[in-house]
This record gives structure tokens, C-alpha cells and sequence, in this order.
């Protein structure tokens, strides 16, 4: 059976968590491997996940796919916590299982090397703003990611990333960076440098951002993160109204240019 | 080798195990998964005659072994069903079922004369217990007067096998199911969802942009096994079962209740596969207790 899940376009199956550490005060980073080779996984797509030993919860909680090894099998999720659910996988020891339905979602259109990007990260939403960098293999010169969080201790380390992008800090209590939220960063001032806007965080952030990137006419996507129940587009309960009529996060999104959102 | 296939009038079932409506979309979202041949039916989101956006978000509450949904119909209508959908799915190798809704009469017939239309359309499951929509859906299932009407006029138009889902949210259950089965129903599935609500006590707010809504998950599991236990033994026509169904364990309960059939819904938004783990399930529970035949499993408690 699992040999054949892996054709199919979604799984659901255990991995085995390998890492579960804390970034810093609220991000946690957790590896997870798998028996079976790995879908392709774009920026931006999602899982579902079990969130086991837990009684009070029910349903799956959704995160952002983080980072994908191919070889090794391996994928990795920042998970900040929000909540229960969070708080429960947070507390996970290496070895123990986790039972995933993925790859979920559209992630983001892949940047080309022509393009002049400003993407955006703020909390977690930091995660698929980092692969979206790493996918595309851009340069310093191409992209531009800022990251916004509440202070210091809330930014996780972004060494890996250096070769693929030049980054912009924001804090809110003024202790890394700018001070203030990441949309008052003076590379908002001038927009007119970029062609392609990626956003994904908190949805006050995305939609200053979208109101941005609208007045100054440039093709801009943000990922959103409704309340979902399955994350497969069969429950209807993620539904967020756009141009074309109630269209499902889970499947039609996450990621959506702001073209088709009613913001 | 265990026998897993039922009839239900005259739809023949490979197995009993149907995945509920609202909870697999058209089957492709499952097939995304799965071969959904091997399911026992699939029953199809439901479909009124015109678009319907649905509720405003949110609509979705967890709660205590379940959750709370306030969907409302969300779809885009019988004829875009007919024009675009329905060539997609058609040639799934497992029976297509239509849940038909409506807010008057006139739509549920008409929807229903749509669907007559369709070869591989073989049943429908006509809807009078959303508890989701303002006009129609559950009120045509809470008195015994408009289900008999509902289940009449649609009888009427429908040559082909008639189940009428049930709502929990009455007095008696078995009055009504009674009722439709003296209208020419030719089977009875149940239940819908329980009306519920969930409230933030911080922010003294509903969950649901509706206040109330449909509660299902094992929650419910208990109150909708004695429904369908109260319903089989007041009705001649199969009982198709369901409510909180998670894992063959409970399907095996609902049989023993008197259901000849499920349906597994809310489990499936945590995991798409347990249709298939039922089906499963079942086959082991008969070779474990050497039953031939899971027609035998049907209202065999022993009390």
C-alpha cells in the first residue's frame, strides 16, 4: 500500500519526528521523516497534521511546509505556538510518530530570474517565504525578504538562506532592525523596483502589504490561513470570498493572487 | 471469503461503506487519495437547483469529540452539476449519489427531474434535514406532515431508488421515518447533524457566523446508534446509518442497531482513507467471527 500512495497527488502517512527544537521564544522547528519517498512539495503548500496523545482535539491543525530534503526524505515545519494543538507537537521527543496528509494546497508562482522580488514574512509565516527563496535559487540582487516580528528573540535564524536572498528586519519593540512592523520598513517606500510581491503572516500584515502592491500595480500572492477542517476541499468550511465566488483555501489556495481576493 | 455486498432497492452495493454528503465532495477530492471504486457509494455534495454561496466564514467549530459546521449548502447548482461535474465522475466504478436539497417543493422536484436524467445517477438522497440553510432543508423533516408531502411529490418524480435523510432534531424519529416510508421512500438514511453552538467566552462571541449550527463527530455516535436502532424497528425499508462513525468498530455497531448500510462522514476530514480501513475492518470482524455474509450483522444484537 504505501508503494502506491506515493503516486497518488496526496498522502496521508506517519513520519518520524527526527528533530524537535526551539528556534527561539514562540518558533519551533520539528523534522519529520518519512518511510517513503516524498511528492514533489512547492513553497507555500501545506500538511495536515494528527497532533497525537491529545484528547481535547479533534480535528488536524494545518502548517506550511518549511523545508524539503528529497534524499533524505525529510520535511520540516516551523510551528509557533498558538494554541493547544501547537503546544501539544511542541512537547513531541524525537522517535515518535506523526501522522501527516500532505502535500496540501498552491503554493506560490516560482520566481524566474528576471524577476525583482520583495517577499514578506511575518511570525511563521516566515517558513514558506524562506522555501519560496530556496526553490527559486535566487540571488541577493533578485530577492528581497523582509521579516517582521515582535523582537529579537521572535526572528530565527536565517544563515542558510544569505546566499538566496538580501534580508530586511523588522521588530515591534525596536531590538533588531527597524522599529515598528515590517510594513513600515523604508523598503515599502519604493515599491516601483520590484515586479513580483509575496506575502504570508498575520492577515493586517497581507492585506497592507496587498493594499500596497495594488497602488502600485504589481503582481503580488499572500497565503492565507483560514479555519479548515479537512484540507482537502471537501468540508467547505475554509471558504473565502474572491472574484470568482466562495473558493476553498485549501485547495484553491493557500496562496491567491490579491487580483481575485475582495480586499 | 465474506459476502460485503447489499442492496438497497434496487441500488447494489459492493460493500456497505458510503462516504456521507458534505464530506467527499464529488469523489474527486478523494480520488486525489485513492481508487474511490472500492468505495461502497459515494454520496455527493448537496445540490439545489440554483448556486448557492453558502454561509460567511467562519463555519467551522471543533469541539468536544466532534465539530460544529455552518456550510450551508455551498454549490453551484444542478445544471452546472450536470454540465461540469458530472462528465468528470461519471464512470467511477462505484454508485453516484445525489443529495437533493431544496428551499420549496418546486425545487426539490425539479432538482430531482434533473438528476432522473442521468444514467449513472442509479439513487437519491433526498435532503430534509440541513439544519444550515433559512428556508426548507431540516423544516421539511421536523413534522410528519411535510416530509410525507416532500417524499410524495418527489416519489413521484423519481423512478429510481428514493432514500430520505433524516434529522435528529425531532421528537420522534421513528414517526418520521414512518412517515416517509409510507410516501414510497425506499430507504431511510440518518442522522444529520445535531444543532448545535459554540461560543468564545473571552470575546463573548459565536463561533459561527450563523450562531448555530450542525454538530457531528463521535459526539454524536451514541444518541444517532439509538436513532437508527429506534428507526429499524419502526421501519420495513433499509436503515442506511450513520453518526460519528470512526473506525469499523462502530460501523459493526451501527449494523447490529439495524442499519444495513453507513455512511462514514466527519472521520473523513481526518483521515480520507478510513472509508477504505472500515471496509477493511469489516471483512476481519466476519472472518474473526465466522460470518459468511454481512447481511447477518444486520439488527443481529443480542439483548
Amino acid at each position: 500500500m504505501p508503494s502506491n500512495r506515493i503516486r497518488m497527488k496526496k498522502n496521508v502517512g506517519e513520519f518520524t519526528i527526527v528533530s524537535n527544537s526551539a528556534l527561539n521564544n514562540t518558533n519551533y522547528h520539528i523534522c519529520l521523516q518519512s518511510d517513503i519517498g516524498l511528492p514533489d512539495i512547492a513553497p507555500g503548500q501545506f500538511t495536515n497534521v494528527d497532533i497525537p496523545n491529545n484528547k481535547d482535539i479533534f480535528l488536524r491543525r494545518p502548517f506550511s511546509f518549511f523545508d524539503v530534503d528529497y534524499e533524505k526524505k525529510t520535511v520540516s515545519l516551523l510551528v509557533k505556538i498558538l494554541g493547544r494543538g501547537s503546544k501539544s507537537l511542541t512537547e513531541l521527543k524525537v522517535g515518535s510518530k506523526l501522522n501527516l496528509v500532505y502535500p496540501l494546497g498552491r503554493g506560490f508562482t516560482i520566481p524566474d530570474k528576471n524577476d525583482k522580488v520583495l517577499a514578506v514574512g511575518g511570525g511563521s509565516g516566515v517558513a514558506p517565504i524562506l522555501q519560496l527563496a530556496k526553490t527559486a535559487g535566487s540571488s541577493p540582487g533578485q530577492m528581497h525578504i523582509a521579516i517582521g516580528a515582535r523582537s529579537a528573540e521572535d526572528h530565527i535564524s536565517i544563515a542558510d538562506y544569505l546566499q538566496f536572498a538580501q534580508f530586511y528586519f523588522t521588530t515591534e519593540d525596536g531590538s533588531l532592525g527597524e522599529k515598528g512592523f515590517v510594513t513600515d520598513h523604508p523598503i515599502f517606500h519604493d515599491l516601483t523596483q520590484y515586479n513580483r510581491i509575496y506575502a504570508c503572516g498575520p492577515l493586517p500584515m497581507m492585506k497592507a502589504i496587498a493594499a500596497r502592491a495594488k497602488e502600485a500595480e504589481i503582481f503580488c500572492e499572500v497565503s492565507l490561513e483560514n479555519l479548515m477542517a479537512c484540507g482537502f476541499g471537501v468540508c467547505l468550511c475554509c471558504i473565502e470570498p474572491t472574484v470568482k465566488g466562495n473558493l476553498c483555501v485549501c485547495t484553491d489556495g493557500p496562496v491567491f493572487n490579491i487580483k481575485d481576493l475582495k480586499w | 471469503m465474506v459476502n460485503l455486498a447489499v442492496k438497497i432497492k434496487d441500488l447494489e452495493l459492493k460493500n456497505p461503506v458510503m462516504t456521507a454528503s458534505g464530506t467527499s465532495g464529488f469523489g474527486e477530492e478523494l480520488a486525489d487519495f485513492y481508487d474511490v471504486d472500492k468505495l461502497g457509494a459515494i454520496l455527493l455534495k448537496g445540490t439545489t437547483l440554483r448556486n448557492r454561496d453558502g454561509n460567511p466564514y467562519p463555519r467551522m467549530a471543533e469541539t468536544a469529540s466532534g465539530m460544529l459546521n455552518a456550510v450551508g449548502l455551498q454549490n453551484k447548482g444542478i445544471d452546472y452539476f450536470i454540465e461540469n461535474i458530472y462528465p468528470r465522475i461519471k464512470d467511477y466504478n462505484t454508485p453516484l449519489i445525489v443529495n437533493v436539497n431544496g428551499s420549496t417543493i418546486e425545487e426539490y422536484i425539479e432538482v430531482t427531474q434533473r438528476v432522473n436524467e442521468l444514467d449513472k445517477i442509479p439513487a437519491i438522497e433526498l435532503n430534509i434535514s440541513c439544519p444550515n440553510v433559512k428556508e426548507g432543508g431540516m423544516l421539511f423533516g421536523t413534522s410528519c406532515a411535510s416530509a410525507e408531502t416532500v417524499t410524495r411529490e418527489v416519489r413521484k418524480a423519481y423512478s429510481k431508488t428514493l432514500i430520505v435523510k433524516l434529522s435528529p432534531n425531532v421528537t420522534d424519529i421513528a414517526e418520521i421515518a414512518r412517515a416517509v416510508e409510507s410516501e414510497g421512500a425506499d430507504s431511510v438514511s440518518l442522522v444529520n447533524t445535531f444543532l448545535g453552538m459554540a461560543i468564545d467566552a473571552e470575546k463573548r462571541i459565536p463561533l459561527l457566523s450563523t450562531i448555530t449550527g450542525g454538530l457531528s463527530g463521535p459526539a454524536i455516535k451514541p444518541i444517532a446508534l439509538r436513532m437508527v436502532w429506534q428507526v429499524s424497528r419502526a421501519v420495513k425499508i433499509p436503515v442506511i446509518g450513520m453518526g460519528g462513525i470512526m473506525n469499523a468498530t462502530d460501523a459493526i455497531e451501527f449494523f447490529l442497531a439495524g442499519a444495513t448500510a453507513i455512511q462514514v462522514g466527519t472521520a473523513i476530514f481526518r483521515d480520507p482513507f478510513t472509508p477504505l480501513q472500515i471496509i477493511d475492518g469489516l471483512e476481519d470482524y466476519l472472518n474473526r467471527h465466522q460470518i459468511d455474509d454481512i447481511c447477518k450483522l444486520v439488527g443481529a444484537l443480542k439483548y
